[in-house]
């Protein structure tokens, strides 16, 4: 902080941090409250036996289970999807590029509960096919396409297409240029963004509750345990998500930065 | 189109043109439009379908108007969400001026990154935290009597004010990193002139920073209010039966009153809400599309 920092703004900052960081910290520390209810008050006795109990539920492992192979199938169809949207997009006239460019992003200024609806009418109606699993994937890949294309699209921005275009002079295939020359440049972006999809997918709500027919992802899972009597439990898997996600956090920002030292 | 193909080929051209088209029609266009036209026919039993019932109405339009409660949960759906986004924008315009102009560089970054964290973390978990923060035995309440502020613990869980402060919180970082950006982009130059014109730091923010920051405030207001109205799991935990928000409306319509049709026709009312709000906004602040998503 310099001396452009008035005492006013310290007091600010200092407050502001303490509204983000303070309800995580009361959950986590919630968690070792020996409870039946998850709170810090009163503070009754330290107790590790919360975690036992959420290790002990099998409808968790289940969510989480579901949860892992609907992120897995996002990132499978959203990310060739959002790198294609982005060549794409680099190819074709500048009034086309302006409308597909809106079309888009368009499902990301969309409420998830209406990506949701639109995607379980049309699956229904038109193939009969009901909420699950895949009705989920698709309806979570349609907007997660959006963040994958953006961020490919801004890497390739910084891309010096004359490399491809040398290479093709000297006689290698459109294909050989593609595995050997773009999809190498592209390399950070796509695993930030694979990154990104997976977590995006992952702690999806609005869009899961429409479409997931009776699967239970690990969201679901917690909202409906917070909505008919939550214990502790609860919070330990929140705290070991959160440890998890910290930790992912820290790896993907750390590649980032190594990615493209500004 | 020809530069796609001289650029990477038959083959490949072709697979990069149906994925894209698998998503912006089957994902995207077609599921919209069908939801659209399905909420402008009737409920029908399967029997039904095709025959003369089957036509197009705007009963379930009219409904929204017809049902007091629900238009009344509509109404209050748009206000509450206008107030969270106009708080949120308050809260965080220190910040990202903070952030942007009096940190920069590293500092900034780091800082950034602290910010980022709770942005990591799972919206359902986010807002179970404040529902423990909020609970009636909770610690917030355990606080607020023990300096006595309060004499007795409220029920902060069971009014809209509770959804409203979670949403704040859960959307914070949509409005500072637009902000952040918007304002970043300032040159220090012009606030070092206006100073030096003897202007006061408030007339500076509303004459200088404000003015160049429009395409970020309107970025930032356009998601926080479209998460906002859209919001599903918020008012689900924060919430009670007496602060149901419109998307819950809409979820009953399809799982519990067994209406899709209806649904369908609530549902597109609140992409009207939100297509409409990103209009007014980008008017307002005179932005383009392409600015909004930078």
């Amino acid at each position: 902080m310099n001396n452009r920092t008035s005492p006013l703004m310290r007091a600010y900052l200092l407050v502001f941090l303490l509204y983000l960081f303070l309800p995580l910290l009361i959950m986590g520390l919630a968690t070792f409250n020996d409870s039946r209810f998850p709170t810090i008050t009163p503070w009754n006795a330290f107790t590790l036996k919360w975690f036992d109990a959420l290790f002990a539920d099998g409808k968790m492992w289940e969510a989480l289970w579901s949860s892992f192979v609907i992120g897995l199938g996002v990132v499978v169809l959203a990310v060739p999807t959002g790198v294609s949207a982005a060549l794409l997009l680099q190819s074709v006239h500048r009034r086309t590029r302006t409308v597909l460019y809106g079309v888009m992003v368009s499902p990301l200024l969309t409420p998830g509960v209406i990506i949701g609806i639109s995607t379980l009418i049309f699956w229904r109606e038109r193939f009969g096919i009901g909420g699950g699993p895949l009705l989920t994937i698709i309806a979570q890949a349609s907007f997660i396409s959006g963040y994958v294309m953006l961020m490919v699209a801004a890497r390739l921005e910084r891309f010096d297409r004359t490399l491809e275009e040398a290479a093709l002079d000297l006689g290698a295939t459109q294909g050989t240029v593609f595995r050997r020359i773009t999809l190498p440049y592209l390399a950070p972006s796509l695993i930030a963004a694979a990154f990104l999809a997976f977590l995006q997918s992952f702690e999806n709500y609005n869009t899961t509750m429409f479409v997931r027919g009776v699967d239970t992802t690990l969201t679901v899972y917690i909202a409906s345990k917070v909505r008919t009597g939550v214990t502790p439990a609860v919070n330990a898997l929140g705290l070991i998500l959160i440890g998890l996600t910290i930790l992912g956090a820290l790896f993907h920002e750390l590649r980032r930065r190594k990615a493209s030292p500004a | 189109m020809t530069l796609l193909f001289r650029r990477h080929g038959w083959p490949l051209g072709v697979a990069m043109l149906l994925i894209v088209a698998f998503w912006i029609i089957v994902q995207v266009v077609l599921p919209q439009i069908l939801m659209i036209d399905f909420s402008f026919r009737p409920n029908l039993l399967p029997s039904e379908i095709g025959g003369p019932k089957d036509a197009y109405t705007l009963r379930n339009y009219e409904t929204l108007w017809a049902n007091d409660v629900h238009f009344a949960i509509f109404v209050k759906t748009i206000a509450a969400s206008a107030v969270v986004t106009l708080l949120t924008l308050v809260v965080c315009y220190p910040i990202a001026f903070h952030l942007a102009y009096e940190l920069k560089g590293p500092k900034a970054a780091r800082l950034m990154l602290v910010l980022v964290i709770p942005f990591w973390i799972n919206e359902i978990l986010r807002t179970f935290a404040w529902y423990i923060v909020l609970a009636y035995a909770g610690p917030l309440n355990a606080l607020l009597v023990g300096i006595g502020v309060l004499d007795e613990p409220m029920r902060f869980l069971d009014g809209n004010g509770g959804v409203m402060v979670g949403m704040v919180y859960a959307y914070l970082l949509f409005m500072v990193f637009p902000l952040y950006n918007a304002i970043e982009s300032l040159d220090p130059a012009q606030v070092e002139a206006a100073r030096d014109l003897g202007a006061s730091w408030g007339r500076i923010h509303r004459r200088v920073i404000i003015p160049h920051a429009k395409p970020g405030i309107a970025t930032g207001c356009i998601m926080v209010f479209m998460l906002a109205a859209g919001s599903y799991a918020v008012p689900a935990l924060l919430g009670s039966p007496n602060s149901r928000w419109f998307t819950e409306i809409i979820y009953n319509w399809f799982f519990e009153g067994g209406n899709w049709n209806q649904g369908a026709a609530y549902a597109f009312i609140l992409l009207l809400l939100c297509v409409g709000f990103i209009f007014a906004m980008m008017r307002l602040f005179r932005v383009s599309l392409g600015e909004l998503t930078r």
